[in-house]
């Protein structure tokens, strides 16, 4: 075949010469900006070096480009290779945040009593084989799980009323729920401090913390949730009305089932959202080194709480305990973003094995001919 | 018969007394959505209740004074302002032009297989806490900025005298700037600017493109000549919603600056101030006064961020309505 190279028309755009001009742009930038850079101008540092070097870069790639082919696709050429450097650094920035903080953090996170104990008696410089997250992982699963208590109902009843019943006031709702969407997370804080501590003059409390989130999730979880069920099929509607069914049933019986893996998506991507919210938390929960299991009564701390107090101490010990934590927050959003990808990725209406028996019982059992079917 | 076709007419004329389970239903749905409306009513009116006699005593010098002294009565928002503005538009000058570029890329560029991936890992960005970006931003990205910020007050500091810096010899002179917050903030923004823009440009009308490829434009021409003027609004809103994700940004500012009560005019000279990390630091405040004019910060930041994601939301629902009718 590689003999008749002719008869065949090549549709990868990357070809040799692209390459070796790609090449021979980087290697020539490389040494004339070390050249100059390092040894001529007086100027140093990392950062300044490699922006340096990527414009002589540009400018040779140009010119070596430009040897062979016109003006236009040398303006193309240029493109391609800024664009794809962007894409490029906004992936790399990703790789190198969650590489770094792993690293850093390392040395806190392979000590098994960094997830069971606490730091309540010891002091920041203590060893890091004393000592860890336990306290802060509690605070933020109660606080977490109290946030999505409040906003997941809500959130979703906000998003069958904007999608289902369609009242008066959906146009009003949808606006303010974008709108709430956009607000600063410390001024949710600021909120529930206002009114939960200063008028109703409650404490600092785990509770006022997931009160803070929950008026951060709820806009997120409504919003994703109106998005979802604009996706169900009208047709099932329709088929649930023709048979008669209320909106009532055809919502808990047709829409909802329908839409529930997508739901479920929506409510993870929001708590993936708040599960790392500082900020609200630095308002209302108070401080504490305590293991507190008490939302309701005194401070409590969770992980970004956690994370914020240990690296201000001007202690290594402190500060890797700190990244630690910030490790712990990046798997825990991980873990639930795949887990929301993994459930998006089932078709809509998807019925899992276990429901489908169900289903089927459930079918026998009404179209039973011995079974008395009530006349309207 | 009658019964079947009766049924759907009788439906409809009753509609004002449903059945019991519907008109529960109903109301409970109401209910939450009046909740939800509620909800950012109330945002508004305690923080406007709570710091009344803040903003009463102050009076209209909260706009222009630069201390913060609540208990002699000299305190206003005027340096906390330029700082939040100045670190805002730092961190759009990193975003934006990132944001554009990436989305591109992974529109435009990126193989079609690897697109789905990408998009994903840009959300997963957009879901990273941001104080794993603050400590990055401290540890990691702030000593290997202070030589190019030395380089640009150097070089450009007698031009730009807004670039200048005082003690350049010692290096603390320009560790916790704007400058710096500013870029962390731009990348924690960059997400969100990021999925605006590819969502937008990928409505732009695919008999467009063709027809501009048919023509013999090469790919950035016809990036140049469809995309972008079809995504112009969506590039613009994009910017705008960063720009109020930006104002709002707490603790990757927090951990980063060091604050001064002083107007932020020269980016690269350690020191500056948010609002929003201004309200963290001061929430331990105890007199009554203090917490009054934290309150009327909040509400400051509240209206400027509802300004600057009203205007974004505008632009970006023309472009998109534009984008049904094409």
């Amino acid at each position: 075949m590689t003999n008749v190279p002719s008869a065949r028309v090549r549709t990868s755009s990357v070809t040799p010469e692209l390459v070796s001009s790609l090449v021979a742009a980087a290697l020539g930038a490389l040494a004339l900006v070390w050249l100059l850079y390092e040894r001529i101008l007086p100027t140093s540092g990392m950062l300044g070096f490699w922006l340096c070097w990527y414009t002589a870069f540009l400018a040779l790639y140009a010119v070596v480009v430009g040897l062979t082919q016109d003006r236009l696709a040398v303006s193309d050429r240029i493109a391609a290779v800024v664009f794809s450097t962007a894409g490029l650094v906004l992936f790399s920035v990703l790789l190198l945040v969650v590489g770094f903080v792993v690293d850093k953090g390392w040395d806190a996170v392979h000590h098994w009593n960094f997830f069971s104990e606490t730091t309540a008696l010891i002091g920041p410089d203590a060893p890091l084989d004393r000592g860890g997250i336990y306290a802060a992982a509690v605070g933020t699963l109660e606080q977490v799980a109290l946030s999505t208590l409040i906003s997941v109902p809500l959130g979703i009843a906000t998003a069958l009323y904007l999608n289902e019943v369609r009242g008066h006031l959906a146009g009003v709702v949808r606006t303010i729920v974008e709108a709430m969407t956009a607000i600063p997370s410390i001024l949710a804080g600021l909120f529930v401090f206002a009114a939960v501590v200063l008028t109703l003059g409650f404490n600092r409390s785990g509770l006022a913390a997931s009160l803070a989130l929950a008026v951060e999730m709820l806009p997120i979880v409504a919003r994703t949730s109106e998005l979802v069920l604009r996706l169900v099929p009208n047709g099932l509607r329709e088929a649930s009305a023709a048979l008669g069914a209320s909106q009532w049933e055809t919502v808990r019986r047709v829409v909802l089932p329908t839409a529930r893996p997508s739901l479920v998506t929506a409510v993870l991507l929001g708590v993936a959202r708040v599960v790392g919210e500082t900020s609200p938390i630095l308002l209302t929960a108070g401080f504490t080194n305590e293991l507190n299991y008490d939302p309701l009564h005194g401070p409590q701390v969770s992980l970004p709480l956690f994370a914020f107090t240990e690296v201000r101490f001007p202690v290594d010990n402190a500060i890797t305990r700190a990244f630690g934590a910030a490790a712990a927050l990046l798997l825990l959003v991980l873990l639930l973003f795949t887990s929301a990808r993994v459930i998006a990725g089932r078709p809509l209406g998807h019925v899992r094995r276990r429901e489908r028996r169900r289903l089927a019982r459930a079918f026998a059992t009404a179209t039973d001919p011995t079974r008395q079917v009530p006349t309207a | 018969m009658t019964a079947v076709v009766d049924r759907p007419l009788e439906r409809t004329s009753t509609e004002s007394v449903p059945l019991a389970d519907e008109r529960a239903f109903r109301a409970v749905v109401r209910g939450c959505a009046i909740v939800t409306l509620l909800l950012m009513g109330l945002i508004a009116l305690f923080l406007l209740l709570r710091s009344w006699p803040a903003l009463h005593r102050a009076g209209f010098s909260f706009l222009t004074e630069k201390r913060w002294l609540p208990d002699v009565n000299h305190f206003g928002v005027a340096a906390l302002l330029s700082g939040t503005v100045v670190i805002g538009c730092i961190a759009l000058l990193v975003a934006v032009p990132l944001a554009l570029g990436a989305s591109l890329f992974i529109n435009e560029y990126a193989p079609r297989r690897l697109r789905r991936l990408l998009v994903s890992m840009i959300d997963l960005m957009a879901a990273v806490p941001s104080i794993v970006y603050g400590l990055w931003g401290f540890f990691f990205l702030q000593p290997r900025m202070i030589g190019l910020s030395r380089w640009l007050s150097a070089h450009l500091g007698g031009v730009l005298p807004f670039l200048h810096v005082h003690d350049a010899d010692t290096p603390s002179s320009f560790t916790s700037s704007a400058f710096i917050a500013g870029t962390v903030v731009g990348i924690v923004v960059v997400p969100t600017v990021t999925s605006v823009m590819r969502e937008v440009f990928s409505q732009a009308p695919v008999a467009e493109r063709e027809a501009a490829l048919a023509l013999g434009s090469t790919k950035w021409g016809m990036i140049r000549t469809v995309v972008i003027p079809f995504g112009r609004g969506g590039i613009i809103g994009g910017s705008m919603l960063g720009l109020g994700r930006a104002l709002g940004e707490t603790i990757a500012v927090y951990l980063i600056i060091s604050p001064i009560l002083d107007y932020t005019t020269h980016p690269l000279q350690s020191g500056s101030n948010t609002i929003a990390a201004f309200i963290a630091s001061r929430s331990t405040e105890s007199s009554s006064i203090g917490l009054a004019g934290l309150l009327g910060a909040g509400l400051v930041l509240f209206l400027l961020t509802l300004l600057v994601n009203s205007i974004a939301a505008v632009i970006v629902a023309r472009s998109r309505s534009g984008a049904v009718t094409e």
